[in-house]
Formats: structure tokens, C-alpha cells, sequence
């Protein structure tokens, strides 16, 4: 169904051939952007699932259902057989089995689906789970429809039909077993805006995700057992209050944070990723990243104890007065919550001037099982 | 049956023109084959490749996929056995009239020679008469479709939900 695939490098060489050729040379605008990037496949079999370490795509969409009652082992086992078949077939551009709009499968746009098992998958199965419901933090203001999940499909592309089509197929496989308890849709920057690897911006301004962890052996991957090749997945709903960040000068917002906003440099540093020094004290005697700013608090030393965040931006319909409903969906990928997502949570629920702007209003947690092979399926090292 | 059910048949046969061109892409890639007969290509004169049954509590339901053909010679499918069903048809959807029904197809179903023959919701199809036991979403069902001349062909086929394919229910059996 996919037409062959036209690489990059050749559409570009094309380009600059029409280029030279033409007499509109100067204007043309620079091939790259003029790339189809949507026959773009990212592979789907392999020791880990696609969509984590992958570079975040453009949209997402966090899906998380609920099992019916008495859906135990063995329907677990058929819905997961299905969900990975329509991974298999998607995400390399193809319809999936029985799919009424195979048409909207050929520009997979780098799609992924990329599944999580929540505490109470565990437990329907009658599996001991690798996860389990986080502590409660004091700056929470948590709300159900927006927390927990039995089941969780992330969805992520260049694409947003490419995502709406998949997430419709994954839809009509599960809702023989399942019920939808949340859908969560996110943003980044729209694919080719920007150069792979570049910082993204929240809707508060700020650079987010500067220190993320590199060493995914050591940070994000299990190595023992059934969830080896796998990892968790922290999922926070965190709602921005713009009305009143709108009030704080630019000055109060780089002493909030302890970046600048121009370039995301550490207010004692030059570049976005100079080593903070949270030592240096101004002219008063004081630091110049204060003790309660965001990356003192958020700060973890050990490379290997980091977190591989790849969070989306949410902006929902605004109130008759224009109030935004606007945040991040922050999405934290660790190999173990306790000793990695949790202290930093503490730390910043302790004390973070961030806070004053920043709600949580959604939680969940998800056990993400590894990759699997062409004949298998996601969650078979856990459930067979 | 009713207007719906006319544009139900239009609207699969639409997507069977779709499927149809795009068949020869798709089946080198291993893995488009939902079952591991499908992948035993070399061996076997005809294979089936993304067989799916629609998921059904009892009654009629019926199964789907491509039929190949890798002989120089065309082979004609003549019936076919489940464990499923005591009684399995080959049917086809054709129009009478204004309206589109389905009947038995005279004849079986005939793969040409080095070629495929598509079964899909609104066109040929496996009709399975009496559904024994309830056909759950992601079950593995087997199938035997009997081969004018041998050898059969064996295969699984997956349940899937599926809404359309309503024509193959009488009217008083539709929910």
C-alpha cells in the first residue's frame, strides 16, 4: 500500500536540480522544506517499543482505558495481538487488518504506537506489576479524568491525520475489552521547523527538557527479567496558569526558572547547555540561581539516575473570557520511578517557585513493556 | 435490503479497487502475513494472506482475506470447513435491481493463474452459516478452503470487531 519509499536526500538532489535550472533560484525556498517527509518510517519490531527514545515527533495523543470487569489472562492476551498487529501495520504505512480507511495508513509520518500497562492491568492478569500508583505529592490538585489507566496507547507523528487514523483503529480493537477513560492530545514543534534535537519551547516560553538523560542503558532501560528491553512511564497533566504568569516581568520569570528565556542558558552560564553554577552569589551575597528556583530543585547530578522526558504541550479551548487551558503533558521515561521520577517530585513539591504557576492535575503510571520481534506481540515476555 | 446496505456494498467496493492495486506491494513484506501458512508461500500453490474473521456472538458471520495464487494455472476454491460452523458457503454481493444481495457463487472462486483474488466485506466472501461458539476479537480460528484438485488450504484466521459486513445478516437478525 505504501508507494516506495522517496528518500530525503534524493527529493532534495531533485530539488536543486529544478533549482539551477530555473530562473527563480533565489527564491526558491530551501528544498528541505519542501521534503514529503509523511513515507518516513520508523521501525517497529526491536528489544524496545518505538516512541521513546525515538525523536519526539509533532503530535501525540495519550489514550488510557480501562479493562472491563472479568477481562483477565487470555482476552488480555488476544487485545494485545491485535493492538501490535495494528502497530506492526501502521506505523510501516500500511492499513490495518480490516481497516475501513487503509487510504489514511500510507503517510505513517514516523508514527509509533508505543503501549504501557498500568497497576491495574497487573492485576487483572494475575501478574505481579513492575509498577505501582505514585505517592501523593502536596502540590497535586489531581482530577480522575485525567489519572490512572489500565491500559495506555501513545500515539505520536509528523502527522496529525496520520495520529487520528491510528488512534481510530486502536479504538475499534479495544472496545470489545475495554472503555476509554482519558484521551490526551499534545504538540510540539511542527516536524522540519526545527533542526532534530533542539530544546522545545513550553507555552510559558521557557526552553524544556535542557538536561535530559543520554545514557538510556543506564536511565531508561530494564535489563532483568520479564521487563528487560522495557521501562515506565510517568505521565503528569501539568495545567499552566498563564493568566497570572502573564503578570511576572521577564526578570522574575528567568529568577523563576534560573535559565534565561533568549537562549535557556543557566542564569550564571552563556549557552543553554553550560553547567549551571549554583554556587555564584550576586553583588548582595545572594545566588544568582535561588535556592527555590526550578532547576536547583529539579537538578539530578548522576547522568544515570536521569529522567528521558519527551513532553507535549496541550492548549484546549479557551473560556468565554479567553482564560487558557494550556499546559504540558509531561511525559517521563525512567527505569525506575522510585529512585528516579519520585525524589525530584519531592523536591520540587517542597518548594519550587514554579509552583505558584504550575498545577498537576493528572497522574499516571505505566509500566512500558519491551520491543518485540515480527512473530510476537507487546506484553508476551509479561503475559505468556 | 435496504439503501444502506447498497451503500455499504459501493462503499467496500471502492475500497476493494484500493486494496487491490496496492496487493503487489504489499506481500513481500513478511510481515503482512497474518498466519504462518501465509509465510509457507514457496511451498503451496495458493496461499491467503490477512485472513480475518468478523467477530460474531452466534449466527452467521463471515471471513475475509487475498487469495494467491503462485502456479501457472488458475485454481478454484469449492467450499470450505470449520470447526466454527456445520455449514460454510463461498459467497458473492451482486446487484438485482437497485438493491445488492448475496448468493452462493456458481462455481467457486476462481484465483487466476499467478494472480490474487480478493475477499473483502461487500464483495466475495466466506460465509459461515452457523456460528457454534462466539467468535471473540482476536481469536484464531482455523480454516480449510477445499481446492478443486487439492491440495486444501489450512489456515487461521483472526476475529476482528468489525461494523460493516452488515449484509450478511438478515434484517431481523441486525443489532
Amino acid at each position: 500500500m505504501a508507494a516506495p519509499r522517496i528518500t530525503r536526500r534524493g527529493l532534495f538532489a531533485a530539488g536543486a536540480v529544478t533549482a539551477a535550472a530555473g530562473t527563480l533560484a533565489a527564491t526558491t525556498p530551501p528544498a528541505a522544506a519542501q521534503t514529503p517527509s509523511g513515507a518516513d518510517v520508523v521501525p517497529f519490531h526491536g528489544v524496545h517499543q518505538a516512541g521513546i527514545a525515538t525523536d519526539p515527533q509533532a503530535h501525540a495523543v495519550f489514550v488510557a482505558f480501562d479493562l472491563k470487569r472479568g477481562t483477565g489472562k487470555e482476552p488480555i492476551t488476544r487485545l494485545m495481538r491485535l493492538l501490535t498487529d495494528d502497530a506492526r501495520r501502521l506505523t510501516q504505512g500500511r492499513g490495518a487488518l480490516a481497516d475501513t480507511e487503509p487510504e489514511l495508513a500510507v503517510s505513517p509520518a514516523r508514527l509509533t504506537v508505543t503501549f504501557g500497562f498500568g497497576p491495574g492491568l497487573f492485576k487483572a492478569a494475575g501478574v505481579e506489576p513492575p509498577v505501582r500508583k505514585l505517592p501523593e505529592f502536596e502540590t497535586d490538585k489531581l482530577q480522575d479524568r485525567w489519572s490512572g489507566g489500565d491500559l495506555l496507547v501513545q500515539i505520536c507523528a509528523d502527522d496529525p491525520l496520520t495520529v487520528a487514523h491510528a488512534l481510530r483503529m486502536v479504538v475499534k480493537d479495544t472496545r470489545a475489552f475495554a472503555t476509554v477513560r482519558w484521551t490526551q492530545r499534545g504538540f510540539r514543534r511542527s516536524a522540519h521547523v526545527q533542526s532534530p534535537g533542539t530544546t522545545q519551547r513550553n507555552l510559558m516560553g521557557q526552553l524544556d527538557g535542557t538536561v535530559n538523560a543520554t545514557d538510556l542503558d543506564r536511565a531508561v532501560w530494564l535489563h532483568q527479567g520479564p521487563m528487560r528491553g522495557g521501562t515506565t512511564l510517568v505521565l503528569r497533566r501539568i495545567r499552566m496558569e498563564l493568566e497570572t504568569w502573564d503578570k511576572v516581568d521577564r526578570t522574575g520569570r528567568e529568577f523563576t526558572i534560573g535559565r534565561r528565556l533568549s537562549d535557556g542558558a543557566p542564569l550564571t552560564g552563556q549557552k543553554e547547555h553550560d553547567e549551571p553554577d549554583f554556587g555564584k552569589l550576586n553583588h548582595l551575597g545572594f545566588p544568582v540561581i535561588d535556592e527555590y528556583a526550578h532547576i536547583r530543585r529539579a537538578r539530578v547530578d548522576d547522568p544515570g539516575l536521569r529522567m528521558l522526558r519527551r513532553s507535549y504541550n496541550y492548549d484546549e479551548g479557551l473560556a468565554k473570557d479567553g482564560t487558557s487551558d494550556s499546559g504540558l503533558l509531561f511525559a517521563a521515561y525512567q527505569a525506575d520511578v522510585d529512585r528516579q521520577f519520585v525524589p525530584v517530585q519531592r523536591r520540587l513539591a517542597e518548594g519550587d517557585l514554579l509552583n505558584e504557576w504550575v498545577t498537576t492535575i493528572g497522574s499516571a503510571v505505566f509500566a512500558i513493556p519491551p520491543g518485540c520481534g515480527p512473530d510476537g506481540w507487546i506484553g508476551e515476555t509479561l503475559l505468556a | 435490503m435496504n439503501i444502506r446496505t447498497t451503500l455499504l456494498a459501493t462503499a467496500a467496493a471502492v475500497l476493494l479497487a484500493g486494496c487491490g492495486a496496492a496487493t503487489p506491494a504489499a506481500e513481500p513484506a513478511p510481515a503482512a502475513s497474518a498466519s504462518a501458512s501465509a509465510e509457507a508461500a514457496p511451498a503451496q500453490p495458493l496461499t491467503i494472506t490477512d485472513p480475518w474473521v468478523k467477530a460474531a456472538e452466534d449466527g452467521m458471520t463471515a471471513a475475509f482475506g487475498t487469495l494467491v495464487n503462485h502456479t501457472d494455472s488458475p485454481i478454484t476454491v469449492v467450499g470450505a470447513t470449520s470447526p466454527l460452523s456445520s455449514k460454510i458457503e463461498l459467497h458473492e454481493v451482486v446487484e438485482s435491481g437497485d438493491k445488492t444481495v448475496m448468493q452462493q457463487k456458481q462455481g467457486g472462486f476462481v484465483v487466476p493463474a499467478r494472480g490474487s483474488h480478493e475477499l473483502a466485506p461487500g464483495g466475495d466472501h466466506i460465509m459461515l452459516m452457523d456460528v457454534q461458539e462466539e467468535v471473540k476479537p482476536g481469536a484464531e480460528i482455523p480454516f480449510t478452503l477445499i481446492v478443486e484438485g487439492g491440495p486444501d488450504l489450512e489456515f487461521t484466521a483472526v476475529g476482528k470487531d468489525f461494523a460493516g459486513a452488515e449484509e450478511d445478516y438478515h434484517a431481523d437478525m441486525e443489532h
